[in-house]
């Protein structure tokens, strides 16, 4: 067994003290929980960990003894190897699993029996049933996932981290890693499992850290702690109840969708949300949701059926169409597709409204831009030291509340949410149900899309349920529970 | 202002964040500095009228860059366009005695015919811009030197059927390559794109698709017509390049515009390191040839020889390069 233990580590990066003398400690064998809202300082813990700072102060030790990791490469000679939760941007998508696996330690000659000989060893010592010669852009998510993890153990890993990695997967996908996590356990592997969801991290943890605002709370035994007793400490503060209650008054007809296809994954929708309605959209992961999303929102082409709103035939043929008829999407990929990260926050904020700010010859009037832009920033609880700081520098949680922001200066009739809730922490989980809840309130038509069921069941008035791209049942949210949805979803009927 | 009062944690980054912001004007001054030291001319009022008027067609080009930077494409072609540019209007004199007016139109609606035809294939067809454009340089190029059959155009120049070209350059056309036209020519462009860029709603649009072209997408922005608009203007700028170039030089030679494709390119690029920018932006670019030309002057007045300038020349880009992607990194 080997004992890792980091010492009052503080990390600052411009306008924000990150980490301020947190301790942390993990053991090989071990499931090691790491869990706090968004911006509490897991991932730049990790990031210290792994090797990707240098400026921090504070100890790290093995076994008692100090080691200095300041870059990547030290971080792997003491077998720390992580498993980030964006997959893709790790792997190298025209390669094969095998040359995948083994990339960083092949001689100057490959020999391309042995190499794949070898990665098969490795997957099969994991029990993943991946065939090495297949091409990595063919793989599922969760696949790909594998992948790393089998990359990872290929060296002397003696500790690995997990970034939140079933954000992505479906229930069955997450079974088949908690399978390779207890696998790796039992060859004496540590792994730092970072999650928002609890039920995982209870079903495969030994011990959890919990941190809040860059400081470390309090270290337990996972069988000494209950799943609201850790959301108490991650927040500061009582649980209060989740999902807003509010009594919907549901008007006209806002939307209404007849048969609609795309090229490949929706088939045969039919569907309306009324004004003031929170209509959920339910369904696994790979049901089509987020297809059907952004269809909705004419980013991809429409093959048959119609979309009506307001009782007009809408012939969506770009986005940028669906604004000027009033529809907003808040996407589910935010870095990739909600936020410009190298943008200042109220340049984000008013990108999908600049036309209210530009006067004449389109010329902007960047005082009331900052105004609005901080109306929102104060509404929305959003964390930012200025207007001016790049959304790149906030947590998860601020930058979604940003991509949300951003229509509400645009002020449009129909909102798509796709996932708002990925990857962000419970506080402002809370916050985002609180908005929607006020949009509905507005008079405004809303489609939730989620897989998270409970979500569903806590926001929505009315909820259709998608199986393999088709709306298969419609149901009332009142009238039904969450295994019912998942029966649904499961592809019963 | 409220997060740069914070950001003092250690006074080796405060070093950087200075160099970042302000080496390329420093790196300015100091080369005026040396520049003087060594020959006094080099600081005399002619000699930087001199400088102004070297940097203006390359700024000119380099602007067009600019804007095809702000929407993350790249513009190869504008030195093909400053060459067909060049050659349509001298053309247009020479061969067929048209007028000012006429000659300058012909090549602007020409450039702006490139310019739909890269944007064409560049947002329908979704080829890469950098490889696009490099085709349609070879095109343009190929265009412009079969339109000139291969020849210098030139007054009086002798046609294929052994009469002389009857068409004279009007006087009026040979001020926009002169002092002081050719400065202001130059200051106009760079102030009405950066106004352009910085204070209106399309420059701002522009930047975001550069940004995140999917999150642009998603919020809206019709990114097709603002690429399409992009590759337009770039090339309309080229073809002004190679208006004034026609002016100043009063012929139209083979390839005339080639050469300033890759100082325009420096200029564009050293101009996101200008005053911590780290975007393609006007006045940068402006500043990136200024020190280009500076370079350029010191250097012939101290005497460096011709053939030894462009690692000079090269030295100064990696090195506005190191900072602005330095920076980026940390």
């Amino acid at each position: 067994m080997m004992r890792l233990e980091m010492k009052d580590i503080s990390i600052g990066f411009p306008g924000v003290k990150a980490l301020d003398r947190v301790s942390f400690t993990a053991e090989t064998g071990k499931v090691q929980a790491l869990i706090g809202a968004n911006g509490a300082g897991k991932s730049t813990l990790m990031k210290v960990l792994s090797g990707a700072y240098s400026h921090y102060t504070g100890e790290l030790h093995f076994d008692g003894k100090q080691a200095a990791i300041r870059t990547p490469r030290d971080a792997a000679s003491f077998g720390i190897q992580t498993v980030y939760q964006e997959v893709d941007t790790a792997l190298i998508p025209y390669l094969t699993v095998g040359e995948n696996i083994l990339v960083t330690h092949e001689k100057a000659f490959i020999n391309w029996g042995l190499l794949h000989r070898k990665a098969e060893e490795i997957l099969k010592s994991i029990h993943v049933n991946v065939p090495s010669k297949k091409l990595v852009q063919d793989l599922t998510l969760a696949e790909k996932q594998m992948v790393l993890i089998a990359r990872a153990i290929s060296t002397e890993c003696r500790f690995l981290i997990l970034d939140e990695p079933t954000a992505p997967l479906s229930h069955t996908e997450t079974q088949e890693l908690f399978r390779i996590v207890r696998d790796l356990k039992k060859k004496d592997v540590g792994v730092i499992f970072i999650s928002h969801r609890l039920p995982e991290i209870f079903e495969i943890c030994d011990q959890i850290t919990i941190m809040r605002n860059g400081r470390l709370v309090s270290n337990h035994e996972i069988s000494q702690i209950t799943q609201n007793e850790v959301i108490e400490k991650m927040l500061g503060e009582k649980l209060v109840e989740q999902f807003p209650s509010r009594k919907s008054s549901i008007g006209e007809k806002m939307l209404e969708v007849r048969g609609l296809y795309d090229q490949e994954k929706i088939q045969d929708i039919h569907l309306h949300v009324r004004e003031g309605e929170i209509v959920g959209i339910a369904g696994l992961v790979g049901a089509g949701k987020t297809e059907l999303c952004k269809t909705l929102f004419g980013h991809t082409r429409i093959t048959a059926g119609e979309v009506l709103l307001k009782g007009r035939n809408l012939n969506l043929k770009s986005p940028h169409q669906a604004v000027k008829n009033g529809i907003a999407l808040v996407p589910e990929e935010r870095r990739k597709e909600g936020v410009l990260v190298e943008e200042a926050v109220s340049v984000n904020l008013s990108a999908a409204s600049l036309g209210q700010f530009a006067g004449g010859l389109s010329f902007l009037d960047f005082k009331a831009e900052r105004g609005k832009s901080g109306e929102i920033v104060k509404s929305l609880g959003i964390k930012t030291p200025a207007l001016e700081t790049k959304v790149k520098n906030l947590s998860g949680g601020n930058q979604q509340k940003i991509a949300i922001g951003k229509w509400l200066l645009a002020d449009a009739d129909l909102y798509i949410f796709d996932e708002p809730t990925k990857g962000v922490d419970v506080g402002a989980k809370k916050d985002i149900f609180d908005l929607i809840a006020g949009l509905a309130g507005r008079g405004k038509a809303v489609i939730y899309a989620s897989s998270e069921l409970t979500e569903i069941m806590g926001v929505t008035d009315r909820i259709y349920v998608l199986y393999d791209g088709r709306t298969v049942k419609e149901l009332e949210t009142r009238k039904t529970n969450e295994e019912e949805l998942l029966f649904y979803s499961t592809g019963g009927n | 202002m409220e997060l740069q009062a914070k950001q003092k944690v250690k006074p080796k980054f405060e070093l950087f964040d200075f160099l970042y912001k302000y080496g390329t004007i420093l790196t300015i001054f100091i080369l005026i500095g040396i520049f003087s030291a060594a020959n006094s001319s080099f600081i005399q009022g002619h000699n930087i009228v001199n400088i102004l008027r070297s940097i203006s067609i390359v700024t000119i080009i380099a602007i067009g860059i600019t804007i095809s930077l702000a929407v993350n494409g790249f513009d190869l072609s504008v030195g093909s366009v400053a060459s067909l540019s060049n050659a349509i209007v001298i053309s247009m004199f020479v061969w067929f005695s048209q007028n000012t007016l006429v000659a300058i139109v012909s090549a602007l609606a020409a450039s702006i015919v490139v310019g739909l035809f890269n944007s064409f294939l560049i947002v329908k067809l979704k080829i890469p811009d950098m490889l696009l454009t490099l085709a349609a340089m070879f095109i343009i190029q190929g265009i412009a030197l079969t339109y000139t059959k291969g020849a210098t155009i030139s007054e009086n120049m002798v046609m294929p059927d052994g009469t002389f070209a009857e068409g004279k350059i009007s006087p009026l056309f040979t001020k926009i390559g002169q002092v002081p036209w050719i400065i202001i020519i130059m200051v106009l462009a760079v102030a009405a794109v950066h106004i352009f860029l910085t204070y209106t709603k399309h420059g701002r649009y522009m930047y975001v698709i550069g940004g995140n072209l999917e999150a642009a997408k998603l919020s809206g922005i019709p990114v097709s017509k603002y690429k399409i608009w992009a590759y337009v203007l770039s090339a309309i700028f080229a073809s002004i390049g190679g208006i004034v170039l026609a002016s100043r030089v009063m012929t139209a030679e083979i390839n005339a515009g080639s050469p300033y494709l890759m100082d325009s390119v420096a200029a564009a690029f050293i101009g996101f390191s200008v005053l911590g920018s780290g975007k393609p932006n006007a006045i940068g670019t402006f500043v990136g040839a200024v020190l280009i030309g500076i370079l350029q002057n010191g250097l012939v007045m101290m005497s460096v020889p011709y053939y030894s300038m462009d690692i000079v020349k090269g030295g100064v880009l990696a090195f506005a390069l190191g900072l602005t992607y330095y920076r980026q990194r940390h």
